[in-house]
């Protein structure tokens, strides 16, 4: 039994050396439809994170009249706190407003003066309320259209954001679908193409199964070496197609950081680089095998 | 050892129907010499194909050994052509393996040890008289030197029959002649032999049973048979 595991690794390997142009050929294209997957995947993050970056800025603000007591705020706050749809209700005081808007502006002569000579806090205290999600915002303005404490608001943002939250919902919609109808169909296109590779690979080798079989082998002593080759393929072309990728991410990484101001694609390709090597294999090899078995299946009949 | 009964084999799938083989009623014994003569197309190498199930019959029955051949399942059949060592007409080389490589497959399928391949493998060649060109590929050997590596991989197992389609088809009359006396030999030590053939000489030297064969009928079946040209 041991035996016979020892000579079909032996003949997978002896097989992909000897096959020379068709097993670089075969290579080659499963190279290229682990780089589509690898390419969505990078896709896939990268929109995740913009998408992120996007949810992150929406949020609404209520002001507080300028007399409301800090305690009622709080109590707020802490009401709010509890409803599903909500993620955080932050909470900014006067002040904290204050020594916000001051370092932001130091450098601003004008406006520090100006400030100076008041004398006394402008500003409005304030809870920032961050939904679950972005679709949420609007059940949450009407929470607060209805609330009874609404006397006490001096102005809610969402009426004014209303529309650009609307609209960033349904960017958001429409980039997650796409992404995925897209994925899922490169990713068939990358499936059907290996698979036809390799069974051209092994329609050249059909009369060898046949005459493998008259001589005695059995099917599994003859489909062995062809999953062995198909395995060595799949490893391959994992550590091929990361080889290809990195300095391609390596290089387009700046230009992301541009675009997406929170996204270190180099770095997050680096540290992820174990794991993709593994899941990269694991496919590769999975379809190699598979589409192995499958196509020998059809010359053991002899 | 192999009986047909009733045997008809029909080629053909859409329309022209061709029938290859009629009613074929034998028996071969163990340790027996036959040989299956007649013209080209006469059926011979279709008796052969029905002996290992490479071909189901239309009709009848075909039994080897104790394996009723074609209620055989896929998986089953190996065992059976573990016991048959057939040198194919058309050779059927693995064109991917060197001829060592062919030779030692025949013992690698039966799972035999790695040291079996090392004593027998450079024996068998050497006994066809290949021993310098056992790392050849078959594209890089001659007819007949296909042939011979085809011999060697029918032997090595030491099966319980040989079945030898036209042989020395591609041998000049040395190696013919060298070929024929190690069938004979094998066949003395107790290994039943099958041989087809239009070679007359040859059936007519070896002088033992013949089997004749005519547009897929039996025609002649004689104990001491000699090659009767129609
Ligand atoms: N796969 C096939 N399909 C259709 N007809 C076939 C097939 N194989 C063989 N035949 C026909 O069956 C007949 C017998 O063929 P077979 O190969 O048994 O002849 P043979 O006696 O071995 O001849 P030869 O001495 O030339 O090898 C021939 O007429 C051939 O044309
Ligand atoms: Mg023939």
């Amino acid at each position: 039994m041991l035996i016979n595991l020892f000579r079909i690794i032996k003949y997978g390997f002896l097989a992909f050396r000897r096959n020379g142009w068709l097993s670089t050929a075969t290579l080659s294209i499963i190279v290229l439809a682990l780089l589509v997957f690898e390419g969505l995947m990078i896709f896939n993050v990268l929109t995740k994170t913009a998408v992120n970056l996007l949810e992150d800025k929406i949020d609404i603000s209520i002001y507080f009249k300028i007399d409301a007591p800090e305690d009622d705020i709080l109590n707020i706050q802490k009401s709010l706190g509890t409803l599903t749809e909500v993620k955080s209700v932050d909470y900014v005081s006067r002040d904290r407003a204050l020594e916000v808007f001051k370092e932001k502006h130091k450098d601003d002569a004008a406006i520090s003066q100006s400030l100076e000579e008041l004398n006394a806090n402008p500003l409005l205290a304030s809870l920032n309320i961050k939904a679950n999600d972005p679709s949420e915002y609007a059940t949450i303005a009407d929470y607060l259209d209805k609330a009874d404490f609404k006397t006490m608001f001096e102005k809610v943002t969402y009426a004014q954001n209303a529309v650009v939250i609307n609209r960033l919902n349904k960017i958001i919609g429409v980039a997650e679908k796409g992404g995925f109808v897209l994925i899922v169909f490169l990713a068939f296109i990358a499936v059907l193409v290996t698979f036809n590779t390799i069974r051209l690979a092994i329609y050249s080798s059909r009369d060898e199964i046949g005459i493998m079989r008259l001589v005695g082998a059995s099917n599994s002593f003859i489909r062995g070496p062809y999953v062995v080759e198909g395995i060595i393929y799949g490893f391959l072309a994992a550590v091929l197609s990361i080889g290809i990728t990195a300095p391609i991410v390596y290089f387009i990484s700046p230009y992301i950081s541009v675009f997406i101001a929170d996204m270190n694609l180099w770095k997050y390709f680096t540290s992820n680089i174990i794991g993709t090597l593994f899941y990269q294999s694991l496919f590769g090899i999975g379809l190699g095998a598979v589409s192995s078995v499958i196509a020998v299946r059809k010359y053991l009949k002899v | 050892m192999v009986i047909f009964q009733n045997v008809s084999k029909i080629y053909g799938s859409n329309g022209r129907q061709m029938a290859a083989l009629e009613d074929a009623t034998f028996s071969i014994n163990q340790k027996e010499f036959v040989s299956v003569v007649g013209k080209s197309g006469a059926g011979k190498s279709t008796i052969i194909k029905l002996i290992i199930g490479e071909e189901t019959p239309s009709k009848g029955r075909v039994i080897f050994g104790s394996y009723d051949v074609n209620k055989l399942k896929s998986h089953e059949l190996p065992q059976l052509r573990r016991r048959v060592g057939v040198i194919f007409q058309d050779f059927r080389l693995l064109s991917r393996k060197t001829a060592y490589e062919n030779v030692a497959f025949a013992l690698e399928v039966a799972g035999r040890p790695q040291s079996d391949i090392i004593d027998f493998v450079p024996q068998a060649l050497e006994m066809v008289g290949l021993k310098d060109k056992m790392l050849n590929f078959p594209k890089e050997l001659s007819g007949g030197e296909k042939q011979r590596v085809a011999i060697a991989r029918a032997m090595i197992n030491h099966p319980d029959m040989i079945i030898a389609d036209e042989p020395t088809g591609n041998l000049d009359p040395m190696n013919t002649w060298e070929i024929i006396k190690i069938l004979m030999k094998i066949n003395e030590l107790g290994t039943t032999v099958m041989l087809a053939t239009h070679n007359k000489d040859i059936v007519n030297h070896i002088n033992q049973r013949v089997i004749s064969v005519e547009n897929g009928k039996i025609v002649r079946d004689e104990a001491k048979g000699k090659y009767i040209l129609v």
